[in-house]
């Protein structure tokens, strides 16, 4: 059972605001899914190693080179507020 | 002359030999769109300069006989893959007015060959469920039934296909997302090899799962299509050298399967539960059919793909809270102005992040953090390499796997409530993803619900890198077999 206290902790750490109603709904669906995904403890898996993408990927090795980027300011930072050449945001950090 | 039937290859002829205009091609396109686009609603927006497109690709058709061949063939878009300067909305109300920044190599490929955009299709938010029910924005319908889901998430780029409103489409599959709405639309679709297609400018959803791939109406334009977007990428280094299928389309027509040499391997496991009888005996037909003409059928035992679904609802939502962390209402999309940064983050989140997508945030979040992350993710990602060895086993005795590609036909809006429930329609598509082997479904029969037809979808599935196998498989199969009704 995934308690409303660890839902709302999680609300919390995703930034995702949810009322009251959706965070009992949320629990009860969250539930439901891991309940479902419970089975996966039937399986064996010692001495498997993790599979981390769709095959045995290897590290890919280029050199360093310099690309021209054809960027459009107005299209990269639709939303973006500006000072200078500065990213302006809400202050994180109290004075 | 019915311009919507023709494969690209005649459409190519008739381009060339300049008994069609791109002009005219676009026009006949765009007007099935404003004539069945009302009902079916497969489009999120349309690219008003498709006709200034084709108006530059006559000029060129004037002087230019050497052309490649999707030149000037009307395409849809899934709108989760950048076009620059087009919406990109991936079905969320988070990204509604943001306006791609740059190209998906798929689309400077695309534009290379100078396809003409005719726009973007509707899908589930950030590509996730698989109805299309999800959109954040409308309800797209299925064209063989209006009260029927097209199946998702790529529902969009299926239901375009289907009605013929476009000549292929792009969708993207990290579950079963471009092969369930085929089958659910009747038409083909493919899921590449993870590694075969640049996923460079698909917005993410699990980056370990995703694959950019085509829907069409038959093999031959789907390989055509993928032949197009397919090959080593420098801007995505899952990208392989072993992704070259230059020539394939040629060969899929020109050097056809020895039918007679072809080993088909029969999964048990996936005609066993939660099939419906009508899904099960098409399938069943159409591995008969692969029978009399000579191949060989060879039953199964993939163990472990029962926990393909338990598997995936735990990497894919650990792989989601990642890529969905840089929705923050800073730089692009929605925001919502607040006093603080935590609140402009989380009511911004809140507001244009919907249901499933918070859902599977939420739960990834879980699956990755301190004290769950061993029983849980940990756990998945060791059952996903045991499900990838069991198809490697099957592959040394077998060529291609014949499943279904969903346990049922389309089902009406709102009929599927839990999220169990819905995510049951992937249970054959999702051990293929997080095996990452290509596979393709095919239409193979339908059923008959009251006066309508519902497609039933047959699953290809071969060995990493081996599409030209699948593709050719199903290519006899579209070409020649009958497509029974139950």
């Amino acid at each position: 059972m995934i308690s409303k206290e660890e839902v709302k902790h999680l609300a919390k750490l995703t930034q995702l605001e949810l009322s009251s109603e959706e965070l009992e709904k949320m629990a009860k669906e969250l539930d439901l899914i891991l309940n479902y995904v419970d089975k996966l403890n039937e399986v064996d898996v010692s001495d498997v190693l993790p599979l981390t993408g769709g095959h045995n990927l290897s590290n890919v090795f280029r050199e360093d080179d310099l690309l021209e980027f054809n960027f459009d300011r107005n299209l990269l930072f639709q939303k973006a507020e500006f000072e200078n050449r500065f990213l302006k945001v809400k202050r994180i950090i109290d004075k | 002359m019915e311009l919507e039937n023709l494969t690209i290859k005649e459409l190519h002829k008739l381009l060339i030999n300049r008994e069609v205009s791109a002009q005219e091609l676009t026009k006949f396109y765009l007007n099935r769109i404003a004539d069945k686009d009302q009902d079916i609603k497969a489009f999120l927006s349309l690219n008003d300069k498709a006709l200034e497109q084709a108006q530059e690709a006559d000029k060129i058709l004037k002087t230019e006989k050497d052309l490649p061949l999707l030149f000037a063939i009307p395409v849809a878009i899934k709108d989760n893959i950048l076009i620059k300067g087009l919406p990109a909305t991936a079905g969320s109300k988070i990204l509604e007015n943001y306006k791609a920044s740059y190209d998906a190599t798929v689309i400077i490929k695309l534009k290379q060959q100078r396809v003409i955009f005719l726009g973007k299709t509707n899908l589930d938010e950030f590509a996730m469920g698989s109805s299309t029910e999800n959109s954040a924005f409308f309800k797209t319908k299925n064209p063989n039934d209006l009260e029927r889901v097209p199946g998702g998430s790529s529902g969009g780029s299926a239901a375009s296909v289907s009605a013929k409103m476009a000549k292929f489409a792009l969708g993207t599959d990290t579950g079963g997302s471009i092969r369930q709405p085929a089958s659910f639309c009747g038409v083909a679709g493919l899921k590449p090899t993870y590694g075969s297609v640049s996923r460079f400018g698909a917005i993410a959803l699990a980056s370990s799962l995703d694959q950019i791939g085509p829907l069409a109406n038959t093999i031959e334009d789907l390989a055509v299509a993928f032949e197009a977007i397919s090959g080593l990428d420098k801007f995505d280094a899952t990208t392989s050298p072993l992704a070259d299928f230059k020539g394939l389309s040629e060969s899929l027509t020109d050097k056809p399967l020895d039918i007679k040499n072809l080993k088909i391997g029969v999964p048990v496991e996936f005609f066993e539960e939660g099939i419906n009888d009508k899904v099960k005996q098409a399938v069943k037909i159409a591995i008969s059919w692969y029978e009399k003409q000579g191949a060989k059928i060879i039953d199964i035992h993939l163990p472990y793909s029962p926990y393909g679904l338990a598997t995936y609802y735990l990497i894919l939502p650990a792989e989601v809270s990642a890529n969905l962390a840089r929705y923050d209402g800073v730089r692009y999309g929605l925001k919502v102005e607040a006093p603080t940064f935590q609140e402009v983050f989380s009511k911004t989140r809140g507001i244009g992040i919907g249901t499933e997508p918070r859902r599977r945030i939420m739960l990834g979040t879980f699956a990755l953090s301190a004290g769950y992350y061993d029983a849980y993710y940990n756990k998945a990602q060791k059952v996903r390499r045991l499900i990838m060895e069991d198809f490697q086993k099957a592959f040394e005795k077998v060529d291609v796997l014949l499943t279904p590609t969903s346990p049922y036909t389309a089902f009406k809006f709102n009929e599927k409530i839990d999220p169990v429930s819905m995510y049951l329609s992937d249970v054959y598509t999702v051990p293929v993803n997080l095996a990452g082997i290509p596979a393709v479904s095919i239409n193979c029969g339908f059923e008959k619900a009251g006066d309508k037809k519902l497609p039933i979808g047959l699953q290809i599935i071969g060995n990493h890198f081996q599409e030209e196998i699948i593709l050719k498989t199903a290519y006899l199969f579209d070409k020649y077999a009958p497509k029974p009704e139950f």
